[in-house]
């Protein structure tokens, strides 16, 4: 569902809908961003480019901020009683923090899949799959639910496990089941970016290999962030790594940021040499 | 294995621990038996009561008429009897009554109940929805014989409406808007927030996430609370006492006009001074309780569906 003419692909002759292109990511670029809850700083003046088709990870000890700032990624952290955040998150160009920019429309570009699979418990895989499309109003002529359905779920690595029970209740997978068929309700709406909040932490490690792989073909039509607390998952999958701590005030900073490859070898900052040799967190 | 040798000190210790637990075990039964005897009499209470009025009930419906046991069909084809009747009339009056005044005011009721619930759950924060959900159960807590004298001064002293129907449907109306708010609130309550996040993260606007995703998941507790209203408000008597001015005699299906009830009626029958009439009541208290228990049964099959777990 791309929502803004500027940045349409042109569509490649043969290809019948918009679901088959091969599109590049965008760049998400995020300046001076401050996260509160009510009064208080949850995260304090990050600055960031993320780059377009590459997996960056954001790593750091439990309650360093990752979560809460990549929710402020797709405006998710303002659904939070009390919660906001400040500063500059541009997509493409446009700010989503603009004072007239509409929370709905980003979340559509930027989508987002949580740490805990969320499947909607009383719609089949089919309909949990096309909730995105089918549940926002508007016209909904020019769709091919059934095409839909197959590539997100092919594109998410499930098809081929559900294709006979696309019937069944979403509820009825088991969990890295349920979170492929997350990530498959999350690009069914075509979005550029694909936020993760620690996608495997409520996996098995065989289903957060399948997680992973699956990350590596998503990156070729996706911009993904992703937070995870795990340092093996940030460095097997992600091309960047941030790494962010909490000062004493408990307000998360971003500490450093480079290559994965960089920040595991030779990371700059001591903190981030403590954290990833062990010494804390 | 060999056995480890026990002291002569650690054996008296251990009978004294077997004294102990056969105590232990007296006690246990002891508590038990209490808290049985108490459930006993909770139970029974309700059983007594159920007993009662079906028996007496039963001999209305089927009368033994010169030695022989036939069906009073009029019981419920009829409307009431007036004191002294030589027929003492049925219930159909009442059944109308009660069953029209109860669709008008869950049909007022129910939206604002459910509007109320969804914007308590899922809007109200701090300081108002508090305010918001003690008024509420404030509400729920009323004597019913207020909300019986609030519509009459409110509608009937001033001459908007008359005694009728339509006064009583809405001293119904007062009645269940606030069940339905509060359990149907506890209800959507029950939904995790990670549901409607994943409604939002994929772009969908508030409302159609409550509609669409929020309230289809709980449907079958939704369903259970208007239908627990519905039963609780098909037992009143005092709003309708001071409202309807329904009679025994007729049976009216304008609303405009007075209207009886399954309750109005019991009450009349009740404390007639004819034994026949006085019969009449426990007709009517059984065809009462029956309808409650439909709505029971119905909030059974309900839940028992359509139950969401996580």
């Amino acid at each position: 569902m791309t929502n803004s003419p500027m940045i349409a692909p042109p569509v490649p002759a043969g290809v019948s809908t918009k679901h088959n292109i091969t599109r590049k990511g965008i760049a998400l670029t995020v300046r001076n961003l401050n996260a509160y809850y009510g009064t208080s700083l949850a995260v304090g003046d990050v600055t960031l480019d993320f780059s377009p088709n590459t997996i960056t990870a954001l790593i750091g000890p439990s309650g360093c901020g990752k979560s809460t700032l990549i929710r402020c990624f797709n405006r998710m952290h303002e659904v939070l009683r009390g919660a906001h955040a400040e500063g500059e998150v541009i997509l493409d160009g446009d700010n989503i923090y603009a004072p007239d920019a509409d929370p709905v429309r980003i979340r559509r570009r930027i989508g987002m899949v949580f740490q805990k699979p969320n499947p909607f418990p009383t719609m089949s895989i089919y309909n949990n799959v096309i909730a995105g499309l089918k549940l926002n109003g508007g016209s909904h002529s020019g769709i091919n639910y059934d095409e839909v359905v197959e590539n997100s779920l092919r594109q998410a690595a499930l098809w081929d496990e559900v294709k006979n029970k696309l019937k069944d209740s979403g509820a009825s997978l088991s969990g890295g089941q349920q979170q492929r068929l997350c990530i498959a309700r999350a690009i069914a709406v075509d979005p550029e970016v694909l936020l993760l909040d620690e996608p495997c932490s409520a996996l098995d490690p065989i289903a957060t290999l399948k997680i992973e792989e699956l990350l590596q073909q998503l990156v070729e039509k996706y911009t993904i962030i992703m937070v995870t607390h795990n340092m093996q998952q940030a460095a097997r999958c992600s091309e960047k790594t941030a790494f962010m701590l909490a000062d004493d005030k408990r307000v998360g900073h971003l500490v450093e940021y480079t290559a994965t490859s960089e920040i595991f070898t030779r990371p700059k900052d001591k903190r981030t040499e403590d954290y990833i040799s062990g010494r804390f967190g | 294995m060999a056995q480890p040798t026990i002291s002569l000190d650690h054996r008296t210790l251990l009978s004294a621990e077997l004294a102990r637990y056969a105590t232990r075990r007296v006690t246990n039964s002891i508590v038990r038996i209490i808290l049985l005897i108490l459930t006993a009499i909770a139970v029974l209470t309700l059983l007594v009561i159920v007993g009662y009025v079906v028996l007496n009930g039963l001999s209305t419906l089927f009368p033994v008429v010169d030695g022989h046991l036939t069906f009073n069909v009029g019981f419920f084809t009829k409307p009431g009897s007036a004191p002294g009747d030589e027929d003492p009339g049925g219930v159909f009056n009442g059944i109308v009554g009660t069953l029209e005044m109860l669709a008008i005011g869950a049909f007022i009721a129910v939206p604002i109940g459910l509007g109320t619930a969804i914007y308590l759950s899922e809007y109200a924060v701090g300081r108002l929805g508090r305010i918001v959900r003690f008024i509420i159960d404030l509400l729920a807590g009323l004597p019913s014989v207020l909300v019986g004298l609030f519509i009459w001064m409110v509608f009937i002293h001033t001459r908007i409406l008359d005694f009728s129907g339509l006064a009583g449907a809405l001293g119904l109306m007062i009645i269940i808007i606030p069940i339905v708010a509060s359990s149907v609130e506890a209800i959507l309550r029950l939904v995790p927030d990670s549901l409607r996040e994943a409604g939002l993260a994929l772009g969908l606007a508030k409302w159609r996430v409550i509609l669409r995703i929020v309230l289809p998941t709980v449907s079958g507790g939704v369903a259970t609370g208007i239908l627990l209203s519905l039963a609780r408000a098909a037992g009143e008597t005092a709003p309708l006492l001071l409202t309807t001015a329904g009679s025994t005699l007729f049976t009216n299906t304008d609303p405009l006009k007075p209207m009886t009830s399954l309750t109005l009626q019991i009450y009349n029958y009740a404390t007639s001074a004819y034994p026949a009439q006085n019969q009449q009541a426990w007709g009517n208290a059984l065809v009462l309780i029956s309808v409650i228990a439909m709505f029971s049964a119905a909030v059974r099959y309900v839940t028992g569906r359509n139950r969401y777990d996580q």
